[in-house]
């Protein structure tokens, strides 16, 4: 957004013939960036995909992988592949796409650099749902877990963003504080529900720390139309987006209606939410960053920089989660790789010169 | 120097402070201390193995048939240690918000915001996994942990100078990177060993003996008179930097004595019950809001924050062993739900004004 509005008055003072010309090789530049950056975060994302199929505590080879793949059984590497390596990198696909499109719509609604679902205690908020959905109304089924978890969701995001407010303007420290405080109340009841319902704790605990094992493809197929939809209907706000960078009065004056928007990214990212939640439990600090990382990569433009989030997110959950299988003898939750990766980039963001004037 | 004596401050400096605590309460302190006395009186006499009403015990107490062997080990060597332990620790909590909330000069500066006692906590674990967990070598290692904490934070915090947002942003990364720090520690571990750890990472009062409170107090409260020292200092230093200093106070050192005692006020706790969270946060403010001190008595504040966050320890502490029948929750729960609430409550307010 910086850029963005800071590139308009050096071009105006340019003669015109000059702007032009030097607009053009801007975007030719830039294009070539893009389609750069985009072609490698493709092919890292296989290469990521690949890597969290091979790699584990017992390694898989790439061909017995493709043999697998292709419907030949080849007993014990098939079943592992079947049951835990493919449902696992097709739910941290999934989960990472919609953590980073919500990270992106909440930074974007906000204008706030710091926000992130797993900050903000929206992912906690979820978690706490499906906890009280099996505890206390006997949820089973998929559906059920995603119904609480969205519903969680939206609740937390609503109760984090009327207390985050300042003036009736979102204000960066006390949403990050409102959220803070909402995430460690939600979390403490968690884990005492946890304690107070022991039978149930083995059902909990999956919720409660937030993990990409999952043993059957039921999990990321269920979420996954839900996902790609959101994601494409949050490609479809992204010029709206764009505008309500501008500031309110700018936004409405181009024609963007601004509660509007606002509430279908709220549901959009409730939806997002509640998908990643019901899928993995609550995974932060992953939708931090890629936001930034995709705006330094594409600039400000929210058209890219939600498709890019789309692909860069589980880019980073996936590869988190394949390091947190070996680095340790038993396994290491994704949750606490991401916020080893993600608290030092907080804390970079939080050193940044503009988020001291925020 | 002649024209500093000629200016008139209306403020009497010591250069070096005598020890002077204060023995004149106000009411409301008064009133708070029996609140205190009566809770703690009434939470060692109440519980499954020495039933009976209130009366009962009175009249046995009265009577001089006071307990059997099995009540006195019951009330003196389970409960009262673990009182004690809640009015020491959560008075040293309360201190410890108190001082860091007025170096920051923002209520959300408490230790538990930004991460020390989570960092305390570290450096329990990492004493216990690899040096050993002789009682006293925890001590330092929580109280390393704390100073390790404090040190990224101001560290990554520092630019140009401090700003209190960026402070508790910085704060809140660190601690979610040494929580998740610790819980692959304790992952890493034995099981069993994990499973004490889980329960111990939000901070529990369970198995408190007199064998570990007692050092520990001593140590406290060695912590506590050295701050009642330093408070005129700390009070002088809320008026800037400039000001202070040219009122003769060496504005480094005090800062450096006093986070010193406040990151030991905050970790010596965590060595026996972990990182007991929000107490710290609350209690100044707390103390603050109810009027507890007067205006003008600079060294009641930290008492006050003391006496605040001794009251608000027990009743947590009751609340997490009395609330639910059947279930005895770690007391961190109750004070993270409780003071979680209380930062939501604080938030909102300072948003209206």
């Amino acid at each position: 957004m910086q850029t963005y509005e800071s590139s308009v008055p050096s071009t105006t003072n340019l003669q015109p013939v000059h702007a032009e010309k030097n607009r053009h090789q801007l975007h030719a530049l830039s294009r070539k960036k893009r389609f750069f950056w985009l072609i490698a975060s493709v092919a890292m994302l296989i290469l990521v995909a690949f890597a969290s199929l091979t790699i584990g505590s017992k390694p898989i080879s790439i061909v017995s992988i493709f043999q697998t793949l292709n419907g030949n059984d080849i007993g014990l590497e098939s079943a592992i592949i079947w049951e835990g390596r493919i449902p696992r990198t097709l739910n941290g696909l999934f989960v990472g796409m919609a953590l980073g499109v919500s990270g992106a719509l909440i930074q974007a609604i906000t204008r706030n650099p710091l926000a992130d679902p797993g900050i903000l205690g929206v992912n906690v908020g979820a978690s706490l749902a499906i906890a009280i959905g099996i505890v206390f109304m006997g949820a089973s089924s998929l559906m059920d877990f995603f119904v609480f978890s969205a519903a969680g969701a939206l609740i937390t995001s609503v109760l984090v963003y009327a207390i985050g407010q300042s003036k009736g303007r979102p204000d960066p420290l006390r949403l990050t504080l409102a959220g803070v405080a909402i995430g460690a109340v939600l979390g403490g009841i968690s884990s005492g529900l946890t304690l107070f319902n022991p039978s149930a704790f083995d059902a909990i605990r999956f919720w409660v720390i937030g993990s990409l094992d999952v043993r059957t493809l039921d999990i990321p197929l269920f979420i996954a139309p839900i996902v790609i939809l959101s994601c494409i209907a949050a490609f479809s706000l992204t010029p709206s987006l764009n505008t309500l960078g501008l500031g309110d009065a700018l936004a409405s004056t181009l024609g963007t209606h601004i509660i509007k928007t606002q509430a279908a990214c709220l549901i959009i990212i409730t939806l997002l939410c509640g998908c990643a939640t019901a899928a993995a439990g609550p995974i932060g600090f992953v939708s931090l960053m890629m936001p930034h990382i995709a705006r330094w990569m594409v600039g400000p433009d929210q058209r890219w920089i939600i498709p890019f989030c789309c692909l860069l997110t589980p880019i980073l959950l996936i590869s988190s989660d394949t390091v947190g299988r070996v680095i340790l003898t038993s396994e290491l939750q994704v949750s606490v790789v991401t916020a080893f990766i993600g608290a030092p980039i907080l804390i970079y963001l939080a050193r940044q010169k503009e988020a001291s004037r925020l | 120097m002649k024209t500093l004596q000629s200016l008139n401050t209306g403020q009497r400096v010591n250069m070096i402070e005598r020890l002077r605590i204060p023995f004149t309460l106000t009411k409301t302190q008064i009133f708070v201390l029996l609140g205190l006395f009566l809770l703690s009186t009434y939470s060692l006499f109440i519980g499954q193995h020495v039933s009976g009403s209130l009366s009962d015990l009175l009249s046995n107490l009265l009577s001089g048939t006071l307990f059997d062997p099995l009540q006195s080990v019951v009330i003196w060597q389970w409960r009262a240690p673990r009182i004690c332990a809640a009015i020491f620790i959560g008075g040293a909590l309360g201190v410890s918000g108190a001082i860091f909330q007025s170096l920051v000069k923002n209520p959300l500066g408490s230790p538990d915001i930004t991460g020390f006692n989570v960092g305390a906590f570290t450096g329990v674990l990492l004493t216990m996994a690899f040096i050993g967990v002789h009682f006293w070598l925890v001590v330092i290692g929580a109280i390393g942990g704390g100073l390790f904490a404090a040190m990224l934070v101001y560290l990554f915090a520092y630019r140009d100078g401090m700003s209190g947002f960026r402070l508790i942003i910085v704060g809140i990364a660190v601690s979610a990177m040494l929580s998740a720090f610790n819980m692959w520690l304790s992952l890493s571990v034995s099981l069993e060993t994990a499973m004490t750890a889980a329960l111990w990472s939000v901070g529990s009062l369970n198995g408190i003996t007199w064998a570990k409170l007692i050092p520990i107090s001593l140590f406290l409260g060695i912590l506590l008179v050295f701050s009642a020292m330093l408070v005129t200092r700390m009070k002088l230093l809320e008026m800037g930097d400039d000001l202070a200093a040219a009122l003769g106070v060496s504005v480094h050192k005090t800062r450096l004595l006093l986070m010193l005692i406040g990151v030991c006020l905050t970790a010596a706790p965590t060595a026996i019950t972990g990182p007991i969270a929000f107490i710290s946060l609350a209690a100044p403010q707390i103390a603050k809001r109810l009027n507890l001190s007067k205006q003008n008595s600079k060294k009641c504040s930290l008492f006050s924050a003391a006496l605040v966050g001794a009251f608000l320890l027990v009743t947590a502490d009751y609340l997490a062993q009395y609330a639910l029948p059947e279930t005895k929750f770690p007391v961190g729960l109750v004070t993270i739900s409780l003071g979680g609430v209380y930062l939501v409550y604080l938030i909102s307010n300072e948003s209206k004004n």
